[in-house]
């Protein structure tokens, strides 16, 4: 599996409430999140972003809130992947059990510039920056992580194991 | 190799003697916490499931306190869709608006929560029964659904590290000081995936109020879960409150940690935090005027009756500033009418302040007190992020009851008075 994409570059400590404001948590659906996906640190984010487009972030994404509407927010938005240097916790659970790739790499995420083409092949964790022709290997998910990722998400993985 | 607290009730809950940082495990749930914002979420996934029915009705609780009384149809909607989803499953534990607190002040109170417990929430802050010496930590919709149908959920077993808390709180510090400067001293990603485990002669001295303050606040250096020892102030805590049996795990003596950090309490003063992150910490002392519009104490991490006697000391026979609004919110409705009892609520009211009923609403910006842009608010809250209770271009400033309360009273942030 391989994603392709334009960068959209962040800082530090991107939180969920810039990600999806509380103001709109009285919504549910992945689509009517997506509206306002970034719109409080990226007020053109939702107008640029196109299917597959990748997300790059510095320490520490999605600290803050446990909204699961901030990963969905993202995924449903288009965006193929994250990769930052590293990501809250809940906001990593989260992200896994609603099967929104993620991947941590300190040098991917210093290096890569906004608006950069980037492709992340998802079987060796290799992320290429087109653009600068430079690649780097992102943090491989333990076993049980990728099969989560793997079923679609923590329900379906829940089901098949029930099987 | 010993095992931390956190280590250990995770081995019992997974069925193991012993477990290492980084393991993966699936352990059970003593308690499934969702809110009016995560439930909905939860209850839409959980209709993926073939297996539909909860683990165990009286092993799940859902509190109705983010948008609630309801702020708009939307909210008055997910409501409703909880209030439907708890009737036909039996859920014991569904808190609507008349038995409702702010869900973390709320479920020790009840004594849901006891020493030992396994507990997962779809709230961020549901780190706070460490206090009660329970491993207690925060997840999402999907966690939370699974969990209910389950009653169990995985983890990666964390490290963690160790605060030796030592000496005694000064009158004017409390554990909103604690716990906002050890954020600004390790970051707010100072603690990420570990534990913060407490420990050190100090504990003694911080009451329970504190010590849930505290390890509120744990997620906002990242930290999975905080967690106190249990002692005789966290029996007693549980006797009052709770029918169900503690069971006490203790750090084995030769437990690993990543790193001792030293807290001298009494060398803590009034402590804030500046925008945008809760770890941009400042003394009061240091730093010249800040005017503020508002100031807001209440919220799952300062909405205590020891934090409103706090505030209440600094605003009696006082008034509020002109052009500030100060907005006082109980955490639950126990704590509502003790404030009254104690004259708490004439001395807010007298002083100009309004007390509301409990919710979480300023706090995420929902509502009951939305900023405009460029104004300013000290806030006995948890978070200070860009556009957390407004506009994008407003400021929150995190600190104490007493700093909030008189900050309120003075127009611009000052130290406690009294």
């Amino acid at each position: 599996m391989e994603a392709r994409g334009h960068v959209f570059k962040y800082g530090e400590n991107v939180d969920t409430d810039v990600i999806i404001p509380a103001r709109y948590l009285n919504a549910t659906t992945g689509e009517e999140l997506a509206k306002h996906c970034m719109e409080d640190i990226d007020k053109d984010f939702v107008n640029k972003v196109h299917k597959g487009d990748i997300i790059v972030a510095r320490k520490n994404f999605g600290c803050g809130s446990s909204r699961e509407h901030a990963p969905l927010a993202i995924k449903s938005s288009g965006v193929s992947v994250v990769i930052a240097d590293t990501f809250a916790r809940i906001f990593y659970r989260n992200a896994i059990n609603i099967g929104l790739p993620i991947i941590e790499s300190p040098e991917a995420a210093a290096e890569i510039n906004e608006g950069d083409e980037v492709k992340v092949d998802f079987d060796t964790g290799i992320i290429t920056d087109i653009n600068t022709g430079k690649t780097y290997k992102g943090q491989a998910f333990p076993e049980f992580m990728q099969n989560i990722i793997n079923a679609g998400g923590l329900i379906n993985y829940v089901n098949n194991k029930n099987k | 190799m010993g095992m931390t607290m956190t280590q250990k009730i995770l081995a019992a809950h997974a069925g193991l003697d012993f477990v290492e940082p980084g393991q993966l495990i699936e352990a059970d749930l003593d308690l499934v916490l969702g809110n009016d914002i995560t439930s909905p979420v939860a209850i839409n996934e959980i209709k993926k499931f073939e297996k539909k029915d909860v683990f165990d009705g009286g092993k799940i609780a859902l509190v109705m306190d983010h948008f609630a009384p309801n702020k708009d149809i939307k909210s008055a909607q997910n409501c409703k869709t909880c209030r439907d989803f708890a009737d036909d499953n039996s859920i014991v534990n569904f808190f609507d608006v008349g038995r409702m607190g702010i869900e973390h002040a709320l479920l020790p109170e009840q004594g849901l929560t006891v020493a030992g417990d396994c507990i997962i929430g779809a709230d961020s802050h549901t780190c706070t029964y460490g206090a009660l010496g329970a491993f207690s930590t925060g997840v999402g919709s999907t966690d939370m659904a699974v969990g209910m149908v389950t009653g169990k959920a995985w983890f990666k077993v964390p490290s963690a590290i160790k605060f030796n808390l030592k000496g005694k709180l000064n009158k004017d510090v409390c554990g909103k000081d604690v716990i906002l400067h050890i954020i600004g001293k390790i970051g707010v990603d100072g603690a990420l995936y570990r534990s913060m485990e407490f420990a050190g002669e100090g504990v003694s001295s911080l009451s329970m109020d504190d010590r849930f303050t505290i390890c509120n606040m744990a997620i906002e250096a990242g930290g999975k879960n905080g967690i106190f020892p249990v002692d005789d102030i966290t029996l007693d805590y549980i006797k009052e409150h709770s029918n169900r049996t503690p069971k006490i795990f203790k750090a084995d003596e030769d437990a690993v940690y990543d790193e001792v950090i030293d807290i001298d309490l009494s060398a803590l003063k009034p402590t804030v935090a500046f925008p945008h992150l809760p770890e941009d910490t400042k003394e009061i002392g240091t730093f010249g005027d800040i005017k503020i519009d508002q100031a807001v104490i209440g919220s799952c991490t300062n909405g205590h009756i020891s934090d409103l006697r706090s505030a209440a000391a600094q605003m009696k026979g006082k008034k509020v500033a002109k052009n500030v609004r100060c907005i006082v919110i109980p955490a639950t409705q126990k704590i509502y009418k003790q404030a009254i009892k104690e004259g708490l609520v004439d001395i807010f009211i007298d002083a100009g302040a309004i007390v509301s009923t409990p919710t979480c609403g300023p706090c995420l910006g929902g509502y009951m007190g939305v900023l405009a842009a460029g104004e300013r608010c000290v806030s006995t809250t948890n978070r200070n992020f860009i556009g957390r209770m407004g506009h994008v271009e407003s400021e929150v400033y995190l600190a104490s009851p007493a700093v909030a309360a008189a900050s309120a009273i003075a127009g611009k942030i000052v130290g406690p008075t009294v």
